[in-house]
């Protein structure tokens, strides 16, 4: 049986949407993900001498330890907001010839295996083997790193029985908001006591036998809950959030428009991925701190400072507008059959790219900070996203030929990305830094930002007769369009 | 009136669709009928000019639908869920199809109020999307909107299925209402024999892409086609 179980995972894993795509978007993942991980061990390799340095005579397990507590909490409440209990995999098992237990012990077991318990130890190992390379003695390392497993796997199992509590939830965020007050304004030092806890285990290993004992107590009443819970109107049941509708009355200005508007900032606020990068597009805006505060790019490379000043405004058309109408792949077909002004229907897209952009402008402007200079070209940038970007990206939505499943997650999510989501980098990316190239070398650095918001002003200027051209383009791509848009990624 | 002419379809060397001559009145009320895979909803596509003919064209109305667009103004279809949006709340959904075929917010309270029989309390101010609606609810949702704006022509692929059976004797009623006055047409396939034969005054029955037996219905008809399925 536990064998089955085990096929089921890898299958699972293997055939997710996750793997389904291009050798060249796997290799790019693939180092991404080494990154990350080399990343985390640096971090745990690190801290033990980081913390040495920064706090010179004391020892840096006391120091970690002292800190447990807050961690601990923390844990639990990420925990509480992010980790669903793995019940949904059983629905068709259920009515099958498996005892319940079986199941009940599946889930759990798999529950133990999840990013939120894996993740940590990418900081407690190395940890560890920093400790034991430091002449720690190694019977209390190993006790110490396996009190942690524990603790982390037993958060596992009480997160499932906080179970979505909002009591447990505010308990927990006052707990953790509190103590951190009360160690702030020197009134009461709980790391003393998450010190002296975890320091008695190191020095004698015996005690990690509380934490395992706990753990199997948990273990044990998730057993018994989730066993009678295994039901499809109680654990087993797909939560159905309640609409939020909210009134959109005041985009009826936009008359023709005004339907595809509404439904676009629905599209954008109900679907999980649509709002990641939606919100993340704020994020973009921040984007200029790396580049502006180092000299090192105004003085040998103005190119990365051009670059960065599209990304400040352009999260918004580059992430969104590159996906253009591939979010609507799911109804794409029923639109078709509508009696709609294809003009009408992109031309709302662009009104929302260019006023998204827009607002994402003014919030730039505390940029002036770094002086004019770096608020022209963020300027520039700005309107060259809107004059010139939009167009690209409408243009090149055109060739979109991957369908996008909207209730899919929101991070990290790739869906939908093949070969053209990098062709169309050249135009939106390259063309403003070779243009500033070509005008600022011979006539100076002002020339070249001139540049960039000039052909930015002229695709303002020429919209209408590229909408035109795109339009019609999108009336040919249609049947191709529909046909690849009913392909499931 | 829908005409097609020498309408084929073919994908590689398979031909999914050949059907050489097939006029359709106005006001008929249509059936297509056949096993899985006969082509029903591939000449429904080809209608809704989804896909392409290989050969031929379909004309309704006078309008070319693969060179025009003018059709969709008078032409209300629901194929199948993929046609809804499923973030949004039924309400929302109507005043979008709504929107886009002209009419207001009082035209389509008015319209809708027709049907709350049908919607029996469980979609309107609900606050579900839908997506989560039931299959069956999600129907009635996408059959209400193939109404939406006095549509001359309406296409329904498998209109009954997933539907309760007093929804389905409902919408068997509202349908022959609608060509009643000989001005709507309106098109619907199903794999259930009976309810085509008592919606429906013509039957087509498709097999493997070919026109099998084009019916007038009578009382025979529903006898003709179990007989003609039962293999």
């Amino acid at each position: 049986m536990f064998r089955r179980f085990l096929k089921l995972e890898w299958k699972q894993y293997f055939r997710s949407s996750y793997w389904q795509k291009g050798i060249a978007l796997k290799i790019i993942m693939g180092f991404f993900a080494l990154y990350m991980m080399a990343s985390f061990l640096v971090l745990g390799v690190g801290s033990f001498f980081l913390i040495r340095k920064a706090m010179p005579g004391s020892d840096p397990l006391q120091v970690v330890n002292s800190f447990l507590i807050f961690a601990i909490i923390g844990d639990l409440i990420f925990r509480y907001l992010m980790q669903k209990m793995p019940v949904m995999n059983v629905k068709p098992l259920l009515v099958l010839p498996i005892k319940k237990n079986k199941l009940v012990h599946y889930v759990l077991g798999k529950s133990m295996f999840s990013a939120f318990n894996i993740f940590s130890l990418f900081f407690y190992i190395p940890f560890t083997v920093v400790l034991i390379g430091q002449d720690y003695s190694v019977y209390g390392a190993l006790g110490w790193l396996f009190t942690m497993i524990f603790v982390t796997q037993c958060a596992n199992f009480l997160n499932f029985i906080i179970n979505k509590n909002n009591v447990a939830f505010w308990t927990l965020t006052v707990l953790l908001l509190g103590t951190i007050a009360l160690q702030y304004f020197n009134i009461y030092d709980i790391t003393i006591h998450s010190q002296s806890v975890f320091d008695g285990i190191f020095a004698n290993p015996i005690y990690v036998s509380i934490p395992f004992v706990l753990l199997v107590i948990l273990y044990v009443i998730n057993q018994k809950i989730l066993k009678q819970q295994l039901y499809l109107d109680a654990a087993v049941k797909v939560k159905v959030k309640e609409a939020n509708t909210a009134d959109l009355s005041w985009a009826n200005r936009f008359g023709e428009m005004a339907p595809f508007i509404k439904n676009e900032i629905r599209l954008i606020w109900r679907n999980k991925r649509t709002k990641t990068v939606f919100l993340m597009s704020f994020a973009f805006v921040l984007y200029g701190l790396i580049f502006f505060t180092n000299p090192i790019y105004e003085e040998k490379m103005p190119g990365f400072l051009i670059f960065a000043s599209l990304f400040v405004t352009g999260g918004f058309v580059l992430n969104y507008g590159q996906f253009i109408p591939a979010w609507e792949s799911s109804y794409y077909k029923m639109l078709m059959t509508q009696n709609l002004s294809y003009r009408k229907y992109l031309e709302s897209k662009w009104y929302l790219m260019v006023v998204i952009t827009a607002v994402l402008f003014i919030l730039a402007t505390p940029y002036l900070y770094f002086g004019l200079k770096f608020y022209l070209m963020i300027a520039a940038g700005a309107a060259f996203n809107i004059g010139f970007n939009t167009l690209v990206l409408l243009f090149a939505g055109s060739f979109n030929r991957k369908q996008i499943d909207l209730n899919a997650s929101g991070f990290g999510n790739t869906q939908g990305t093949s070969a053209k989501q990098f062709i169309v980098i050249i135009p939106v990316m390259l063309i403003p830094i070779g243009l500033f190239y070509a005008f600022s070398l011979p006539f100076g650095f002002n020339a070249g930002i001139a540049a960039i918001a000039g052909f930015g002003i002229l695709g303002l200027v020429t919209k209408n007769y590229f909408m035109n051209l795109i339009a019609k383009r999108y009336i040919k791509e249609k049947y191709a369009a529909i046909h690849a848009f009913d392909q499931k990624a | 009136m829908i005409h097609s002419k020498n309408i084929t379809k073919k994908y590689g060397t398979t031909q999914v669709l050949n059907i050489e001559e097939l006029e359709i009145p106005k006001g008929q009320s249509f059936g297509l009928v056949g096993n899985n895979g006969a082509g029903k909803t591939t000449f429904f596509n080809i209608l809704l000019d989804l896909i392409r003919p290989t050969t031929g064209e379909i004309t309704n109305h006078d309008v070319i639908v693969n060179k025009s667009e003018a059709w969709k103004s008078f032409t209300g279809s629901f194929i199948d869920e993929t046609f809804l949006i499923g973030y949004l709340t039924a309400e929302e959904y109507f005043d979008f199809i709504g929107d886009l075929r002209g009419m207001n917010k009082a035209d389509i309270n008015s319209f809708l109020s027709k049907f709350e029989e049908i919607f029996n309390g469980e979609i309107l101010g609900k606050k579900k999307y839908l997506r989560d609606l039931s299959k069956g609810n999600q129907k009635k949702v996408g059959i209400v909107a193939a109404l939406l704006g006095n549509p001359q022509v309406v296409i329904l692929d498998e209109p009954f299925a997933n539907l309760d059976p007093t929804t389905q004797i409902r919408l068997k009623k509202m349908l022959k209402e609608l060509t009643d006055n000989k001005e709507v047409t309106v098109l619907v396939s199903s794999h259930d024999l009976s309810h085509v034969t008592e919606v429906c005054e013509r039957i087509v029955v498709l097999d493997k892409g070919n026109v099998v037996k084009d019916i007038e219905t009578s009382q025979e008809t529903l006898k003709e086609l179990e007989s003609y399925f039962a293999v």
